[in-house]
């Protein structure tokens, strides 16, 4: 006799999900006006990554931190308004924005010597853990390899994607896709959450796993499809979702509980990249099942052309298998 | 053949690559005499990043204006020579990005231009037919010739002035003790540094940022600057400023130098005899030597000028000839200040002045703090997946669990075996690629149980299970190969560690969640003695 886990999750269900799918869609919809209403508006609350300027990890080398004498200390020191940031109670990140200069040679060293006049004055009382400074031609660099990066892996993921599927499935997997990205980048701009290079990744990483569900579902449907040649469409998307739910749910669960241990034990320094993960593990299950669904609901799959693949597929399995 | 057969040979590579794959991570978790007692060739450990161990990363620009400064001045210099060499009358000047030669009589253009075109070098190196690095043409203006540096005469210039740097650079840092440097060019016109265990950037970039252009030059000896700036500077000569507490504020001084800080032999920091003041006392090799005793010899009485990047340091009047070639520079030194001089002049200038563009500096106490928070955050995680896997598959979800544990050795071994460097981003990667992996056998598992529902015998079940999720997870894996790739492609920094784990996860997922587990179970089916073995997971019947 073994332990066999405990299969808690409901089995055989047939939640009607599609028949809602007007009200996620609907939610989707407000959520998306609203991140781009935002990002705007408001844009991001872009780090030293992107903006350029300097960011400054301190640590009071004993006793806890007076964050408004240190703000005071600061703003006299004529290197305009640094913004301090109190983490814990003997710990602060210091930012200094970009500092003026004819041209960025210039700039990058006047913001050395602001760096030298805040590191400098506190050198006597705090431990300087780390010290990031970019530069604003850097910062313009970062900023569009970033895009680039998000947009080349979105391009990289629809082609093999369109290569597995038809390309129904392909344009309703990019959109949900696009959706988990431009949501969770919405978020950073309404918690006003600094967004830098690690968010990137986060957004990048975010966008492989969300394409995992997409992916799995979407399997299951084609399967499902070769399975019930006479259901009606909505039902067999119903059941399909119905059938992986449970490893949906489980997948994500797992997921989460690494993200949430890297969240909750990480550094200040992988802080905004565990959030963004937490998120996006969230978002990218959510999207996988009430979003990519209904969008190939709408777009309508040419059902005998999968039924034609499958004795091929059949025949080239058998192959592998060493069948008859 | 069956999903859950494994040949004699299958089983004994997949048992071969895990055992490899352990004992390579072993080097990884021992202490360091336990690590120093091994092997030589077993020494091999995956190296800290810049984050986890402290350090400074620095990336450097070099002045691309000044470089091209610099060249339309050698140019219009090597045009002044060309000339007079042909014994041809005409002044060249820098206009723009171009030198203008306006011959004195029109008629000598001809004759100007192909002896002008003899300064024409292809890039490259001779010989090779390369793109040439001048553009010499006759200008609109009659008797005008001019002389255009081209893209690609330019871009070769860049290269050797980062090349050039690069080795002084190397100079500078290793004679200032630290060790372990690590000096790249990057992109067009950049320097990448990085220095484990550097805090304090201050010194190090003094050190690196000055070009430390030695030169003597000269004194004009009737004009003053102050006539010079009333009248005209005489062709020729050019007005140096004087660092502060020097007898003058500036100086005329002859534009080019007797001789230059690339014909020293040595130099260091030492204290001045009598006055006790720290100087930096120097040596010049054989020409150099020559060039000056001649000078000195010809110019007793005389002043002259010791010149440090375009600032006049000192200008003391010649007693005697030196002839010895060594000699000392004074100038209101610190005795650190003259060592890095000193240590500067060893290393050779810097064809332009260097500015960092980016810096990021991590202190060994935070970088201790990341590798602890790294680690509880990989343990933690790793119980926590393994606690839910087994409260959702029991035994099945121990085996997936283990494998997931092999699997991070596999991804350390990897790591090892292509000498890449740990970084936190890193750590987050393995720990994500812990919920992903598992995410394999969580397909699989489901299936199983799908296929025990829908009252397939549990041995065909397991097999259904295998190879139906096949597909699924090859599919799922490879979507976010992708995005790791092309994250490691134009990522940079951290983002380039995150996508190394998270690659490699990938990778290593088919292998252990798929194979490895495939393996397992096998065992286990064999242990039952039977084909008939009971259900390894528990279901519950759907609900209708």
């Amino acid at each position: 006799m073994i332990f066999k886990g405990v299969d808690f999750f409901p089995h055989g269900t047939r939640f009607p999900i599609l028949e809602y799918r007007k009200v996620f869609v609907g939610l989707t919809l407000a959520a998306a006006v609203l991140s781009a209403a935002l990002l705007l508006t408001r844009g991001l609350n872009f780090g030293v990554d992107f903006k350029g300027g300097s960011l400054i990890e301190i640590k009071a080398k004993s006793g806890t931190l007076d964050v408004v004498k240190l703000r005071e200390t600061l703003n006299g020191l004529g290197v305009g308004e640094p913004q301090v940031q109190a983490v814990g109670d003997s710990e602060a990140l210091i930012r200094i924005g970009q500092q003026p200069g004819a041209d960025a040679l210039a700039e990058s060293r006047s913001q050395d010597a602001a760096n030298k006049k805040v590191t400098g004055s506190l050198a006597a009382n705090f431990d300087i853990r780390r010290t990031e400074v970019v530069g604003p031609a850097v910062s313009q660099e970062l900023k569009s390899t970033a895009v680039l990066a998000i947009i080349a892996s979105i391009l990289g993921i629809a082609i093999y994607v369109w290569f597995r599927f038809e390309w129904q499935f392909a344009l309703a997997a990019i959109v949900a896709l696009i959706h988990d990205v431009f949501i969770t980048t919405g978020l950073f701009s309404l918690l006003w959450y600094e967004f830098d290079l690690s968010v990137v990744a986060a957004l990048l990483t975010l966008a492989g796993y969300s394409i995992n569900d997409t992916v799995v579902i979407f399997d299951r449907v084609r399967e499902n499809m070769r399975k019930y040649k006479k259901m009606e469409m909505v039902d067999l998307l119903n059941l399909s979702l119905n059938e992986t739910l449970s490893r949906t749910v489980l997948t994500a669960g797992v997921t989460a509980i690494a993200v949430l241990a890297l969240w909750l034990f990480g550094t200040t320094v992988i802080e905004a990249f565990t959030f963004a993960m937490l998120f996006g593990v969230i978002i990218g299950t959510y999207s996988s099942i009430f979003i990519a669904a209904p969008i190939l609901l709408w777009l309508g799959v040419d059902r005998g052309a999968i039924v034609g693949e499958q004795k091929s597929d059949k025949a080239t399995a058998a192959a592998k298998a060493g069948l008859p | 053949m069956s999903m859950l057969y494994f040949s004699r040979l299958y089983q004994a590579m997949i048992l071969g690559i895990c055992a490899l794959g352990l004992l390579l991570c072993v080097p990884n978790f021992l202490s360091k005499d336990q690590f120093d007692a091994l092997p030589k060739w077993a020494q091999n450990k995956i190296g800290l990043g810049l984050d986890l161990r402290g350090g400074a990363h620095m990336l450097m620009t070099i002045d691309t204006q000044q470089l091209r400064k610099d060249w339309m001045d050698n140019i219009r210099d090597d045009a002044r020579r060309t000339l007079r060499e042909g014994k041809l009358a005409g002044s060249p000047s820098v206009v723009g990005k171009a030198v203008e030669v306006r011959m004195a009589n029109p008629a000598d253009a001809d004759v100007g231009l192909t002896a002008l075109r003899r300064m024409i070098q292809s890039v490259g190196g001779s010989g090779f037919g390369g793109a040439a690095n001048l553009k010499v043409d006759k200008g609109s203006d009659p008797g005008v010739i001019v002389i255009e540096p081209s893209d690609a005469g330019f871009t070769e210039r860049v290269s050797n002035a980062i090349a050039t740097s690069i080795e002084v650079i190397r100079k500078r840092i290793d004679s200032s003790g630290t060790k372990e440097a690590n000096i790249v060019r990057q992109g067009f016109d950049r320097i990448l540094i990085q220095i484990p265990g550097v805090e304090d950037t201050a010194q190090l970039k003094e050190l690196i940022g000055k070009t430390a252009k030695l030169t003597f030059h000269d004194v004009h000896p009737t004009m003053t600057p102050e006539e010079a700036r009333r009248t005209r500077v005489p062709s020729g000569f050019k007005i140096f400023p004087a660092v502060r507490g020097e007898f003058a504020t500036e100086y005329l001084l002859k534009e080019t130098a007797v001789v230059g800080g690339e014909d020293l032999a040595d130099a260091h920091g030492a204290f001045d005899q009598r006055s006790s003041e720290p100087i930096i006392s120097f040596r010049f090799n054989q020409k150099g030597a020559r060039a000056f005793g001649e000078f000195t010899r010809v110019n007793v009485g005389r002043p002259f000028a010791i010149v440090l990047d375009n600032t006049v340091l000192s200008a003391p009047v010649i007693r005697d000839a030196i002839l010895g070639g060594s000699g000392q520079i004074s100038g209101s030194f610190t005795a650190e200040s003259a060592n890095n001089l000193a240590v500067q002049l060893r290393s050779g200038a810097l064809q332009a002045p260097l500015t960092i563009v980016e810096e990021r500096v991590v202190g060994a106490s935070l970088g201790q703090d990341s590798i602890e928070a790294g680690k509880r955050a990989a343990i933690i995680g790793m119980i926590g997946v393994a606690a839910f896997m087994i409260f959702a598959y029991g035994l099945f979800g121990l085996f997936a669990s283990l494998c997931a544990a092999l699997q991070i050795g596999l991804i350390i071994a990897i790591m090892t075996l292509m000498g890449s460097t740990m970084t936190l981003p890193g750590i987050a990667g393995i720990v994500l690629t812990l919920g992903m992996a598992v995410d394999s056998n969580v397909l699989i598992y489901e299936r199983i149980r799908e296929e025990l529902r829908n009252k397939s015998s549990p041995l065909k079940a397991i097999e259904a299970g295998f190879s139906r999720a096949y597909l699924t997870i090859l599919d799922s894996q490879l979507t976010s190969f992708v995005a790791g790739l092309i994250m490691f492609v134009l990522g940079s920094g951290p983002i380039r560690g995150f996508a190394v784990t998270l690659t490699l996860g990938v990778v290593t997922t088919i292998f252990t969640a798929f194979t490895v587990t495939r393996l397992i179970v096998s065992w286990w089916v064999r242990s039952q003695g039977t084909s008939k073995i009971e259900a390894p997971l528990s279901y519950k019947m759907a609900r209708t």
